[in-house]
């Protein structure tokens, strides 16, 4: 009586091509293209582990607090003295939030830590924002001592022109 | 007789109204207390094999159309070993005696014969106690391999005759196939028929994707990928599996991609310097038009059904909460007061509920109020509970669930919107972000 035809004929062929993340998939916020050893200072691995290439959150906020102000203003005299470098600022937030929702607010965190930036003197175009939302956690526990780790907006390096 | 069963049954679905036993006499047992329904005993008569047909595949359709009927929570299907007259004929006239002697409410017979690659299937459903077919039998023709959406098509047609209300067995999810460990998690796109079957997947694991929306036709999928490195909103063609961006601005991100009701429009959020708003554009492409002009997040739109309004999510009063504005944007209202914060709405393809995410002191709710905020009703609560989706007919509500701790990981579940039947989803690994289809055609 009723005649119908397969829509969802769908095949598991994979056509997509494969797309490097720029950005050093999971877990990224490690400076991934570190070049030098720490005890550089215009290395890398110096800005992330000397100056400091994180600042933190509380719940469902994007004010920078005091220390989270020192840490930006190190990172801006770093970026004002290694001027080869560019950067992406990526904003994240703890789980306990709608994914879409922690999406925008990490836009808004990674927005605070550029915005400081720039009143410190970096060049506008030298600093891009990115928002993983609740998408990738450095620490995995459900507990607030995770959570607050979690809440971060990371200074993610790069070298070359136009970041 | 069947009309008393059939009010009954009805009162029961309506969900929203005050849940009061059911009046009931006679053979009729619909017991509803404390919002829990006893379901209604059916006869499912093992289908025949007719015409070529192995009796398994008869046996196999048998056992989606009793699935889907079961797995609604208003029916509990008699086992055949108590039926004292098995039928052997599709056409052979129903001995009503021997059913109602078993208590079963309805009775469905059926058959299955199968011409080169080409199955059909047919059955008749009756009234057991009016001793009447309720409805005329039909048969539904298919491929080979599209056997189950003939025994979902079937089960929809019992549904909808015995409650009145559409059915939704015959229907497709697209959604998040997640592996890997919490910090270090890979997703891909994947879609599946509404009850685990038949899945595939879209789109490998190289890429971060996120929150996919199927179109009513079930061919384009709209999602958020990080192919170029930051969040945009992609179409996807579930037939070639091809994938185009359909924004790009340097600068800025856009997720959240919904689809207009006639499929012709995206509604979407685009951040830019850490301010996010509500934009649309047409799907096939062209000029964003600005909806939403706020300093605050603006995001997880949903259009009404007849395309004219949209609920969405904004924290413009400083916490999260649901507003409801022309589809053309403009001046919205709130529409959430209570208690914690709301996000995630998804307006019912009825029109007369929406359903969202709750948060409040520390626990995650999938709830349904009405679209003025009156009634609202929270169905779930757990760890973590979000992003809630409809059925094809409004009745139940897919949504993902993940679990607490290092070990944690998200699964789907389904829950009727009376709060009742709450149940997984069944899917091969962790799984999220599911989005329901109309019914196929």
């Amino acid at each position: 009586m009723t005649r119908f035809s397969l829509l969802f004929v769908l095949t598991a062929a994979m056509v997509l091509s494969a797309c490097t993340d720029r950005f050093g998939g999971p877990g990224a916020g490690a400076a991934g293209s570190a070049a030098g050893s720490a005890s550089d200072p215009s290395s890398p691995a110096y800005f992330q582990q000397s100056v400091g290439d994180r600042v933190l959150f509380a719940v469902d906020e994007s004010t920078l607090n005091a220390a989270a102000r020192a840490t930006l203003s190190a990172q801006a005299d770093w970026l004002k003295a290694n001027r080869m470098f560019t950067a992406v600022i990526e904003g994240h937030a703890d789980e306990q939030g709608t994914r879409e929702y922690n999406l925008a607010l990490g836009a808004r965190r990674a927005s605070a830590a550029q915005e400081f930036l720039i009143a410190q003197g970096v060049a506008p175009d030298r600093l891009r924002i990115l928002s993983y939302g609740k998408e990738r956690p450095i620490e995995v526990c459900s507990t607030e001592s995770c959570y607050a780790q979690n809440r971060r907006a990371v200074t993610v390096l790069a070298t070359g022109a136009g970041a | 007789m069947m009309t008393r069963f059939l009010a009954a049954l009805a009162a029961c679905l309506a969900g929203l109204a005050p849940l009061t036993a059911a009046a009931q006499t006679g053979p009729l047992r619909i017991e509803i207390t404390e919002g829990v329904i006893e379901p209604l005993p059916i006869a499912i008569a093992p289908f025949l094999a007719e015409g070529g047909a192995a009796q398994a595949l008869a046996d196999d359709i048998t056992a989606v159309v009793r699935a889907d009927l079961e797995g609604s929570g208003l029916f509990r299907a008699i086992s055949p070993n108590a039926f004292i007259s098995p039928i052997t004929s599709f056409e052979s006239p129903v001995q009503y005696a021997d059913w109602k002697a078993i208590n079963a409410q309805g009775l469905v017979t059926g058959a299955v014969s199968v011409s080169g690659d080409r199955i059909t299937a047919k059955f008749r459903l009756f009234d057991v106690f009016s001793e009447a077919p309720l409805g005329e039998g039909l048969q539904f023709a298919g491929s080979g391999d599209a056997w189950r959406r003939l025994a979902h098509k079937i089960a929809d047609q019992v549904y909808a005759r015995i409650t009145g209300e559409g059915g939704y067995f015959d229907s497709r999810v697209v959604f998040v196939a997640e592996t890997g460990p919490k910090d270090a998690r890979q997703k891909r796109l994947a879609v599946m028929d509404y009850d685990g079957a038949n899945l595939s997947y879209l789109t490998d694991a190289s890429t971060l994707v996120l929150a996919p929306r199927i179109s009513r036709d079930g061919r384009q999928v709209l999602f958020t990928s990080y192919d170029s490195g930051f969040p945009r909103i992609n179409l996807l063609d579930t037939g070639t599996l091809r994938t185009r961006a359909l924004e790009n601005q340097p600068g800025s991100m856009t997720f959240s991609p919904r689809f207009s009701p006639d499929g012709g429009t995206v509604l979407f959020s685009l951040s830019q310097g850490g301010n996010t708003d509500l934009y649309r554009m047409p799907v096939s492409g062209g000029t964003p038009t600005r909806l939403t002009e706020a300093p605050s997040i603006e995001t997880a739109p949903s259009y009404s059904p007849d395309g004219r309004q949209i609920v969405f999510e904004s924290d413009r009063s400083g916490s999260q909460q649901l507003y409801i504005m022309p589809a053309a944007g403009g001046e919205a209202r709130r529409i959430s007061f209570g208690p914690g914060r709301y996000g995630s709405p998804v307006w019912s393809p009825r029109g007369d509920l929406v359903a969202f995410t709750k948060q409040n002191q520390g626990r995650f709710h999938i709830g349904v109020m009405r679209t003025d905020g009156s009634e609202e009703r929270l169905l779930t609560a757990s760890f973590l509970d979000e992003g809630p989706t409809w059925s094809p007919n409004g009745r139940v509500v897919m949504f993902t669930r993940e679990t607490a701790g290092a070990g944690g990981a998200p699964a789907l579940y389904s829950v009727d919107i009376t709060g009742r039947n709450l149940k997984r989803v069944p899917t091969p690994g962790a799984a999220s972000d599911p989005a329901w289809s109309p019914l196929l055609d």
